[in-house]
């Protein structure tokens, strides 16, 4: 490889580290400038986690295959009473049964 | 620093190292894949640590994107951490300078999430605790990034093993556990459906971003169900 290529993606990663460092305090900077959390941002604040992870399931859930969407069903059901461990198990063990026993 | 609490932190995130492993060594095989040399791929592994993004980062190169367009392409698919940094202010408060350099930087999904829920139960969150959580999450990651990589062609197809579904269902555990919050079944419909939405007719990685403006913006709308208090101040949660 080219040394010259190779400084370039060194430069590109080096901004991508950067830019995600941003991203990572980006938050506590605004906030920590601001003396009071208003009601309204403390209940946007709290939705964010689920609001967030649920954009990483969702599409997975509809695009992802239907032995993705069957796995993923009966992990939601497994954690309704179990750890995540036992949804990871169980979506796993449906999936894989699918794929080497389902015949598809 | 408490070494009991850095071994909790370690024990608590053991099976997301676990979980997060396979990908790891997934972005390894892909990023030789797509023209990087193994000091690549540990080198980008090793300071943006952040699976998606880093995915995202060595597809674009492979295109040929414009350098720009790479890093806020990666921007993007990492802005919810805005949010993230914003929501653990409540519990860190209490960390020195340099303390809060390493808690910002080892900010995955997984790590936010733990956090908050520590937080949360009014377990206290200290440095140590947090270290032990990041520690054994990120080193692994660098080994796990340095195999795939070496033995990128031996892992052949990640969908024959099953590995391809692990994460969004690590991700709805997750989900899951923050079930009892308020109007958390409308944040979840609304982010799901936008997400799909924008997936579709936006295309990945805009669906996250997308998805969860939507969610947080409607929290934000609903009526407050907790009954009106005094605003908090960071000052006398520190």
């Amino acid at each position: 490889m080219e040394t010259a290529d190779h400084m370039h993606l060194i430069y590109i990663i080096l901004a991508a580290a950067v830019a995600t460092f941003i991203t990572r305090i980006g938050g506590y900077v605004m906030i920590t400038q601001m003396k009071r959390i208003p009601p309204r941002m403390e209940a946007a604040l709290n939705a964010v986690p689920a609001a967030v992870l649920t954009t990483l399931v969702a599409p997975a859930f509809v695009y992802g295959g239907w032995d993705a969407t069957a796995s993923m069903a009966v992990a939601f059901l497994v954690g309704l009473r179990f750890s995540s461990l036992w949804m990871l198990l169980a979506g796993w063990l449906v999936v894989m049964a699918i794929r080497h026993f389902g015949g598809f | 620093m408490s070494k009991d609490e850095f071994l909790q932190g370690v024990r608590r995130g053991f099976p997301i190292m676990l979980a997060a492993s396979p990908f790891g060594a997934l972005f390894g095989a892909l990023a030789i894949d797509n023209g990087f040399s193994i000091f690549d791929a540990v080198f980008m592994s090793l300071t943006v640590y952040a699976g998606a993004s880093q995915m995202v980062g060595i597809e674009l190169f492979n295109h040929r994107v414009q350098p720009w367009l790479i890093v806020l392409s990666i921007l993007a698919v990492n802005f919810r951490h805005i949010l993230y940094s914003a929501s653990i202010a409540r519990y860190i408060g209490h960390f020195t300078p340099l303390q809060k350099f390493v808690t910002f930087f080892l900010l995955t999904d997984p790590q936010y999430a733990e956090t908050e829920k520590r937080g949360e139960s009014g377990l206290a969150v200290s440095f140590a605790w947090y270290l032990g959580f990041g520690t054994i999450i990120y080193v692994p990651w660098q080994i796990m990034t340095l195999i795939g990589a070496i033995f990128g062609q031996m892992i052949g197809d990640p969908k024959a093993i099953g590995l391809d579904v692990l994460l969004p269902i690590y991700f709805m555990g997750l989900v899951l556990g923050f079930r009892k919050r308020d109007h958390w079944l409308p944040v979840v419909a609304v982010s799901a459906a936008a997400s799909v939405g924008a997936m579709h007719f936006v295309g990945s990685p805009w669906h996250v971003s997308i998805g969860a403006i939507a969610g947080v913006i409607l929290a934000a709308c609903l009526p407050l169900k907790t009954p009106a208090e005094e605003p908090v101040t960071l000052e006398h949660e520190v």
